[in-house]
């Protein structure tokens, strides 16, 4: 039996096993708890966000499969010592990447090394799985306290 | 070869299933996601064609040759159904659109009856189906809701039943097989102790009827739900039996036409059971569908069916439990074959898609049973379920599925 897969990069799997910023944050400003009720799949995102809205630090806890948590990983080290606008601005491009509707291998975007999950969007029933973390850092920057995505 | 299992020619049996022969991802289809739903044989396929191409009216109105020939086939479904749990009067069974439905209905309409402090009781093992509509008559009604624990080994604690039933008990709802833990409960018994108590009782049979034979006259039970879709029938099906006079002194749930004895402007007086409620046109094609699954079942023989699936169980469990890092949920003595597992190596969604890779269907998730994932501490679990129309060799291939997960991971 041979498996290939478009989905479980090594890249993925080593964010899988060992994530980044896996931790709370010191001094945490905000917070968001996201959870996929398909899945049970819960995250919180942790941020230390200064006056001048620049993401100093950031974290994740919770639980998931290794789709949602090398994505929350490598969102952490993507995300971390930018603003909250550029922050917002990585998650619609993110998205659009996932769901088909941008190229990763074209230009016009920011998405650098977290191009790696447009293999996504061959498995619709994964893409909450890549997004989770996502939704739960725009969540966190709104300060609306909780996400469910639907 | 097994002496039980002689007989039994599981390639005929698939010959029967023309999505057996489908291919997912470019590889042949290992479907093991049976407790979820059933694929429907040719005859079920056929009959619903037949019906829909050649004999189509509506049922129950029209008074033309064609509506009512369709409306003796479609009452033919419910004698073949009441036949089918041996429960005798036909008007007995309400076609609903599944058990989910068949288990609404009841918390609607019986539930009507319940009043502030009344107890209902329902089981650690539930289904959401089986638990949410009791916890939102909890929260409109103030009545108690109380859950049999379920022990380490995925069996009920008949003592934990004993103890919660009392005066106040007016309902039992519970599964009469797990949908996770695949324990078959011991229905006639918890019947029994519900009855003495005074209070009803509702068998929720999803995972059940579809692999045990049924009767609700030996069980005495007051109510039974399941649908139609896991027992090879078309979707948009299912049953709910119930006791004619508990019936009768039901108010109707859902209301509409084709439910009613007379509307004036003023009031309406309501049709006696099973029609009382079957509101709205009825999903004939699938009841008659429904109908042609009971016939194909009953030709291959449910305790034959049964036996043969207790030796896919038994297989299941031994080479599963031969997997590295596979730690099985779920095992009670007495089992519907399912097996539950959380594997060491990965979360059961990356399981599930790298099986699917791999041309198996299985799920992976909560199985629309989050307290039983609380209880036995995992968000998830992957889940394989059974048909007749499984073969040894396909749990052969899952667990070299399971060894490439635990590469791809490891």
């Amino acid at each position: 039996m041979s498996y290939q897969s478009d989905l479980y990069q090594q890249v993925i799997l080593d964010h899988n096993k060992n994530p980044k910023n896996f931790r709370e944050v010191e001094g945490e400003t905000h917070s968001c708890d996201g959870y996929n009720p398909l899945c049970g799949d819960k995250i919180k995102i942790h941020m230390r966000v200064d006056d001048r809205g620049l993401i100093e630090d950031v974290g994740f806890s919770g639980s998931g499969c290794a789709i949602s948590k090398a994505s929350a990983s490598m969102m952490t080290v993507n995300v971390k010592g930018k603003t909250l606008g550029e922050a917002r601005t990585l998650f619609e491009e993110f998205h659009k990447m996932v769901v088909g509707e941008l190229d990763a291998k074209g230009g016009g975007h920011h998405l650098g090394r977290l191009a790696i999950f447009e293999g996504v969007r061959e498995y619709p029933s994964r893409i909450k799985c890549a997004t989770l973390a996502w939704h739960t850092l725009v969540c966190a920057i709104d300060k609306t306290g909780e996400t469910t995505i639907e | 070869m097994d002496k039980k299992t002689a007989p039994f020619d599981v390639d005929k049996i698939r010959a029967d299933f023309p999505m057996l022969s489908a291919k997912v991802n470019g590889k042949p289809l290992v479907y093991l996601d049976n407790a979820a739903t059933t694929h429907k044989p040719l005859a079920v396929i056929e009959r619903v064609r037949r019906f829909e191409s050649e004999q189509y009216a509506t049922v129950r109105r029209g008074s033309y040759a064609l509506g009512e020939r369709a409306t003796e086939m479609f009452e033919e479904a419910r004698k073949k159904t009441a036949d089918f749990l041996n429960a005798g009067d036909p008007r007995q069974i309400i076609f609903t659109s599944g058990a989910t439905q068949s288990l609404n209905l009841v918390a609607h309409s019986f539930g009507k009856s319940l009043k502030a402090g009344d107890e209902i009781i329902i089981s650690n093992m539930e289904h959401h189906a089986n638990t949410v509509p009791w916890q939102i008559l909890r929260d409109e009604l103030g009545v108690v809701l109380r859950v049999i624990p379920v022990g380490d080994d995925g069996v009920l604690s008949m003592e934990g039943y004993a103890k919660l039933l009392g005066p106040k008990t007016r309902l039992v709802s519970v599964t009469a097989a797990s949908n996770v833990l695949g324990t078959v409960n011991p229905v006639k018994e918890i019947v029994r102790m519900a009855h003495s108590a005074g209070a009803k009782i509702l068998v929720d049979g999803a995972q059940s009827v579809p692999h045990v034979r049924t009767d609700v006259k030996d069980w005495d039970c007051d109510f039974l739900a399941f649908s139609g879709h896991k027992i090879y029938a078309p979707t948009g099906v299912g049953v709910l039996f119930g006791k004619y006079e508990i019936l009768d002194s039901m108010p109707p749930y859902v209301t509409g036409g084709d439910m009613i004895n007379t509307v004036t402007l003023e009031r309406t007086t309501f049709a006696k059971p099973p029609q009382r409620f079957e509101a709205g046109t009825p999903a004939a094609s699938q009841v008659i569908g429904f109908g042609a699954a009971i016939d194909y079942v009953n030709s291959v023989g449910m305790d034959k069916m049964a036996a043969y699936e207790q030796t896919l169980l038994d297989y299941g469990t031994r080479v599963l439990g031969g997997v590295k890092g596979l730690r099985i949920i779920g095992n009670a003595p007495h089992k519907a074959a399912i097996i539950s597992f959380w594997l060491e190596a990965a979360h059961p969604h990356d399981v599930v898609t790298i099986l699917d890779d791999l041309g198996i269907s299985m799920r992976g998730g909560h199985h629309c049973a989050q307290p039983v994932m609380q209880r036995f501490g995992v968000p998830a679990t992957t889940r394989a379920s059974f048909s007749f129309y499984n073969k040894t060799s396909e749990i052969d291939f899952l667990a070299e599925g399971l060894q490439k997960v635990i590469e791809v991971f490891g």
